[in-house]
């Protein structure tokens, strides 16, 4: 029975494997992940994929948002760009799915250190109003820039394929998700317990202080920017090549405020959190739609009423999570976790 | 978007047409701009709600156009079911956001006083969200029209004509902020509420309810936007999405500086004309839609300019 906190080196402390209960549940996990699309149907796989790209975007803006303090509402947009840059290489340059891939990434990349650059001169409030106005006005090039985007009608992307095998499939889809979903984890594990990750938790806790003893604020901030975007634009790119067609209507205001809501109710500052927040917050409009076939069959005429329900609840569980469990759902996980290792003695 | 809301009121096309048939350039750009001063406006009234809440609470509003939406539909709901006269609903209306005001401050803002930024933030998107989506159920998405409770002459100065409805939207948006001015300047509460913007604790041991500033801030806000979302509805008829306009508002008071009633103002005036005159220049470069972009690449402009606006407090923090 362990009932406190054993660390003798910061290397233990900084693990990401702290324990070997953890290493095993895990290793249980990946077991899990990798048996899933053999013994999943079509549409539990689609939800896999999708739920992958919402773990990918939402980790993305949690390292700017939750660990570096900077508020970023235009995280679609920048979604958006990656989608657009692979979409028109794939089928106006001919470059294969597996390198624009890297380039859309950095596409967005530039497009969020532009965004991001603002941030060296404003910052809360006046940066949350500029990435909004970003976001806008993304949309609006996404519409007009026809000569590019091709308007409303979008573009339809072949899917990606090695050799001659295509990932047609939401199956064979699913292996390029999950890989790259779990090299997006990773990463961000990893870089929240480097130097560069500690830099950005000290410009959201007390920028004036970090500034002090001696982070260069606008390096780390375009960086965390940079690495946001960078995130959001394999997010998009992915997803598209998923959906096979990008419109601009898949980029709405109200996408950027779902990841958002990810990042909030999983728990700001913590890579587990967002992985909660994206599984969440992507189970949960999935099951308010059964709701909805539900009541469509058994009280015909008022399904109406429920369309609009998974705004109403996004914005409520918004709202209750930031008023009682501001840590998100990472901090109720610790604390269930807590119970049972320091049960019956959790003093 | 003249000749649109024009073209609605049948009986003006004739004139409407001999008035751009015969007019020079010159003409029509003076008709755009006093269209936009007309606009501006409703735009300047809802960014005096936000600036009333931010002054005295620090709060950025980001729900500030559901406030004008669900006034709107609040409105007309009274209008059409139950047949009542205009300043009835109004009146109807004003209580309504008065208590809306105050449940949102008590319920949703307190909880989160001291709170990093990006909470509260969040926090009113969310409410803007639970409210839109409140309205789709309530009213639906369809598009409604206002029943005409304006006399529909138009106001011909001469120079320009003014569409019955642009006029007298900005008849009430003026009075609307001449009231909410007046009161901020001269009365007891308005003093409370500048002291408390000024200095919270100061204010609270001189005796100020600093809770109800709040909550009487909260509640002037959503009456302002309420009374836009009103002149809006009139001029374009309503839809559960009107509340983007909320959005763009927060271009006039980044323009104008946060903090600054006057700057709200002026701001909605120069927002107004400036989204007017982009509509009619670079609309038929681009194939339409500028106008509802316009006002966030004047505000990024702003941003990266002058980011304390034209009368804001130079205390932003540059880190």
């Amino acid at each position: 029975m362990r009932c406190g906190d054993f660390k003798e080196t910061y290397l233990q402390d900084e693990a990401i494997f702290q324990s070997l209960p953890v290493k095993f549940f895990l290793s249980l996990f990946f077991l899990f992940l990798l048996i899933f699309p053999f013994v999943a149907n079509a549409y539990l796989l689609y939800m896999a994929n999708m739920i992958g790209f919402a773990v990918i975007g939402a980790v993305g803006l949690n390292l700017l948002t939750g660990f570096t303090g900077q508020i970023s509402l235009g995280h679609s947009a920048f979604i958006g760009v990656g989608a657009y840059t692979s979409a028109i290489l794939i089928t106006r340059y001919g470059f294969s799915f597996w390198v624009s891939l890297p380039i859309a990434g950095l596409v967005s990349a530039l497009a969020g250190m532009i965004i991001g650059l603002p941030s060296f001169r404003v910052k809360g409030l006046y940066l949350c109003i500029a990435t909004l106005a970003s976001q806008f006005i993304f949309e609006f090039i996404f519409v007009h820039w026809e000569s590019m985007t091709n308007g409303i009608t979008g573009i339809h992307i072949p899917p990606p394929q090695i050799g001659s095998f295509k990932f047609a499939t939401e199956k064979d889809f699913y292996w390029i998700t999950l890989f790259f979903a779990i090299l997006a984890v990773g990463y961000a594990r990893n870089l929240v317990r480097s130097r560069m990750g500690r830099a950005f938790v000290a410009i959201r806790d007390r920028d004036l202080s970090a500034e002090i003893i001696g982070i260069n604020l606008l390096h780390y901030k375009l960086s965390s920017f940079a690495i946001s975007s960078f995130y959001a634009g394999i997010t998009g790119a992915l997803w598209m090549s998923f959906l096979k067609v990008v419109t601009p209507e898949h980029f709405p205001f109200i996408l950027s405020i779902q990841f958002l809501a990810m990042v909030i109710i999983g728990g700001m500052g913590s890579v587990l959190g967002s992985i909660f927040g994206a599984v969440f917050m992507t189970i949960v409009p999935e099951f308010l739609g059964y709701v909805t076939t539900v009541v469509k069959m058994q009280a015909p005429g008022y399904e109406q009423l429920f369309i609009p329900m998974k705004e109403v609840v996004f914005g409520g569980l918004i709202i209750v999570f930031l008023i009682f469990e501001p840590h998100g759902l990472a901090e109720i996980w610790n604390r269930v976790k807590s119970v049972f290792r320091l049960w019956p003695f959790s003093y | 978007m003249l000749l649109e809301i024009l073209s609605k009121h049948r009986f003006f096309k004739a004139e409407i047409f001999i008035l751009f048939s015969r007019s020079s350039t010159i003409d029509i750009i003076i008709q755009i701009i006093v269209s936009g001063l007309a606009a501006g406006g409703v735009y300047g009234l809802i960014a005096l709600g936000l600036v009333l809440i931010y002054k005295a609470t620090s709060v950025l509003n980001l729900a500030m156009g559901e406030f004008m939406t669900v006034g709107a539909f609040i409105c007309l709901t009274i209008l059409t079911q139950f047949q009542a006269p205009f300043y009835v609903a109004f009146i109807f209306t004003l209580l309504f956001a008065f208590v809306l005001g105050v449940v949102v401050e008590r319920v949703i803002l307190r909880p989160l006083i001291g709170k990093p930024i990006i909470s509260v933030i969040m926090v009113t998107i969310g409410l803007g969200v639970v409210l839109r989506g409140l309205m789709y159920m309530i009213w639906t998405p369809v598009y409604r029209n206002f029943p005409d409770i304006f006399p529909p002459k138009p106001l011909n100065l001469g120079f320009a004509i003014v569409p019955s409805g642009l006029l007298w939207g900005f008849i009430f948006a003026v009075i609307g902020t001449l009231i909410f001015l007046s009161i901020f300047k001269f009365s007891r509460t308005g003093v409370a509420m500048r002291a408390t913007a000024n200095d919270q604790q100061a204010a609270q041991s001189m005796g100020i309810n600093v809770r109800w500033v709040f909550a009487l801030a909260w509640s002037f806000g959503a009456m302002a936007s309420v009374i836009g979302g009103i002149v809006i509805g009139n001029l374009s008829g309503i839809s559960v999405y009107m509340g983007d306009i909320g959005l763009r508002v927060l271009a006039v008071i980044i323009l104008g500086g946060l903090d600054s009633i006057g700057g709200a103002i002026l701001g909605g005036f120069i927002i107004g004309v400036l989204e007017n005159l982009a509509g009619f220049y670079i609309d038929p470069l681009v194939g339409g839609g500028i106008k509802n972009v316009a006002p966030f690449f004047i505000l990024v402009l702003i941003l990266v300019f002058r980011p304390h606006g034209l009368f804001g407090k130079k205390t932003i923090e540059r880190v």
